[in-house]
C-alpha cells in the first residue's frame, strides 16, 4: 500500500488529479476534493499522473 | 560510451521530458540544458497570486519550483545556457560558450518566448510576463494609482489586467482584434468576461490597437488606431509569442509556426519524414490534432508539455533503439484561467469550433455559473464553463470524451 496527502492550503480543487486517477481522488458536487490517503501500489502511477497534472502541486507521496 | 539524450528547455517540459525518459526505461544519460537561471518552475502563478503578492525572490522560487518525480534520477542540470546552433544530422548541438555536445537523443523544449509590440516610441515602462524575474520587476510598479495599459487580451492580457486592478491600479486594457480570450472562449463567452472585467474597473477598449507609445525617455501613453491616446506609465505587452526555433536553422525544417511534429512528436523533415532520434514537446511543438482529423497546430497551455511528454519519450527511445513507435494516444487538452476568482475551465478543440451553444447558465455572467458548447458539425469537441464547482467540469469534460470526436485514419 502507498499512502499520500494533499496540503488543503494550496489545493484550489481543480479537479485535474480526479481525471488521472479517479480510484483515489474525485469532485464532490459541491467541487471539493475527496481522496483516499492509502492506496494499492497498483495505483501508484495514475497517483504519479495526478500529482503531475495538480496546477498547484498539492499533492505528495509519503514515505 | 554510454548514450546520452539532450533535452534543450529546461522549464516545466524539459522536467517532464527527463522524467517520461526515466519512466520509459532509459538507463543513459539525460542531460537537461536551460537559458534561465532557475530550475523549472510553475508559470500560470506568476500573472495571479505571485504578480500581487510575489514576497522575497526565494520565497516566489521555492513556492513555484516543481518537485522532480522520486524516479527522475540521475539527471543533469545545466541552467544559465543558451544552445545557439544544431546539426541534427551530425547529432551535436552548440552552446553560447561555443562547446559542442553530441546526442543519440534530442528533445525539443525550448518554448516561446514574448512578442513585442513594434510601434514607434520610448522602450522604458514596457514589460511582459513570462518569467520569474518579469513577475518580480512588474510587481514593484503596480502601486496603487499607477495607470497601466495592458495590450493584448488573452490569457496573459485578461489575467494581468485583473491582478493589477485588484493592486488598486488604473487599468486600461487594448483589447486587439479580438475580445477578451475571444479565440478560446468564443464572442459569447468573451464578452461576459470584458464585463466581469469592466465592472471591476479595467477599462476595456474594443477592436483597437497600439499606433504608438508616447513619452520622453519612458513611457507616459498609447496612441490607438482610433485615434485616442490613453495615459499609462506602465505598459504590459501581451501580445502572442514567438517560437524559440532559431538555434535548429539550418536544418531543413519548417520552423514558420514552431517545430513540426507527427502524431508521436517526432520532428519532421522537410520531406514529411520523421528526423531520426529528435522530438519536439511542449507549446514549441505544431502536432496534427488526431481527435478531430484537424491539421498540426501548437497547443500553448500548461498541460501540453506533460501531456505531449508522455508521448514523445517513449517514441523517442523507441527510435534510438531502431524500433516503431507503439500507437500514440491523442490528449484532450484543456486549460483554465482565474479572472477575479472566477475560474473558468475549458477543454476540447473550442477555437476550432464551427458553432456554439449554450449548455448552462448565462454567458453574459460568467461568475454565476454558465457553460458553452462547441461543435463541427453536430459533434461536441469542446466546452468551457466559468463559475461552476469541478465535478461541472469534470462531468463536460466526460461528454466531450462520449462525443467520440477522435477519428482513426
Amino acid at each position: 500500500m502507498s499512502q499520500i496527502t494533499v496540503d488543503r492550503k494550496l489545493c484550489d480543487n481543480h479537479g485535474q488529479c480526479a481525471i488521472a486517477a479517479p480510484k483515489v481522488f474525485s469532485m464532490n458536487d459541491e467541487g471539493v476534493l475527496e481522496f483516499e490517503e492509502i492506496f494499492d501500489d497498483a495505483l501508484l502511477d495514475e497517483v504519479e499522473e495526478a500529482i503531475d497534472v495538480c496546477p498547484v502541486q498539492a499533492i505528495f507521496v509519503k514515505d | 560510451m554510454g548514450q546520452r539524450i539532450i533535452v534543450a528547455g529546461a522549464s516545466l517540459g524539459g522536467l517532464r521530458a527527463a522524467e517520461q525518459l526515466r519512466a520509459t526505461g532509459w538507463e543513459g544519460e539525460i542531460l537537461v540544458i536551460g537559458e534561465e537561471n532557475h530550475p523549472p518552475y510553475n508559470r500560470p502563478p506568476l500573472s495571479k497570486e505571485v504578480l500581487a503578492a510575489p514576497g522575497t525572490p526565494k520565497e516566489v522560487l521555492s513556492k513555484l519550483a516543481f518537485r522532480p518525480r522520486r524516479s527522475a534520477t540521475g539527471i543533469q542540470w545545466r541552467l544559465g545556457t543558451r544552445i545557439t546552433a544544431s546539426n541534427l544530422a551530425g547529432r551535436t548541438i552548440t552552446l553560447d560558450d561555443g562547446e559542442e555536445i553530441s546526442f543519440d537523443g534530442l528533445v525539443i523544449a525550448t518554448g516561446l518566448r514574448p512578442a513585442r509590440v513594434a510601434v514607434p516610441g520610448p522602450l522604458d515602462g514596457r514589460h511582459v510576463l513570462r518569467s520569474i524575474d518579469d513577475a518580480l520587476a512588474l510587481h514593484t510598479v503596480l502601486l496603487p494609482g499607477t495607470r497601466v495599459g495592458v495590450i493584448g487580451s488573452g490569457f496573459i492580457g485578461c489575467e494581468s489586467a485583473a491582478t493589477a486592478a485588484s493592486l488598486g491600479c488604473a487599468v486600461t486594457l487594448v483589447e486587439g482584434r479580438t475580445g477578451p480570450m475571444e479565440r478560446p472562449l468564443g464572442s459569447a463567452l468573451s464578452a461576459g468576461v470584458r464585463e466581469m472585467l469592466s465592472r471591476r474597473g479595467v477599462d476595456c477598449r474594443e477592436a483597437v490597437s497600439v499606433v504608438a507609445y508616447r513619452g520622453d525617455g519612458s513611457c507616459t501613453g498609447i496612441e490607438l488606431s482610433d485615434g485616442r491616446t490613453v495615459s499609462a506609465e506602465v505598459i504590459i505587452e501581451a501580445v502572442g509569442s514567438h517560437a524559440n526555433v532559431e538555434w535548429l536553422q539550418g536544418n531543413g525544417l519548417d520552423l514558420g509556426d514552431g517545430v513540426e511534429c507527427d502524431g508521436h512528436l517526432r520532428v519532421l523533415a522537410a520531406d514529411g519524414q520523421p528526423v531520426p532520434c529528435v522530438v519536439a514537446i511542449g507549446d514549441i511543438a505544431r502536432y496534427p490534432d488526431v481527435r478531430n482529423g484537424l491539421p498540426a497546430r501548437r497547443v500553448e497551455h500548461w498541460a501540453t508539455p506533460t501531456d505531449t511528454a508522455k508521448i514523445a519519450a517513449p517514441a523517442l527511445v523507441a527510435g534510438i533503439a531502431g524500433r516503431t513507435p507503439a500507437e500514440a494516444p491523442a490528449p484532450l487538452p484543456s486549460f483554465w484561467t482565474d479572472i477575479f476568482g472566477t475560474r473558468i475551465n475549458g477543454v476540447g478543440s473550442p477555437a476550432d469550433a464551427e458553432e456554439t451553444r449554450i449548455l448552462e447558465g448565462d454567458p453574459g455572467k460568467p461568475q454565476e455559473g454558465v457553460a458553452v458548447g462547441y461543435y463541427r458539425g453536430n459533434t461536441l469537441i469542446g466546452v468551457v464553463n466559468a463559475g461552476l464547482p469541478a465535478s461541472r467540469h469534470l462531468h463536460y469534460r466526460q461528454l466531450v470524451l462520449d462525443a467520440g470526436a477522435l477519428v482513426t485514419n
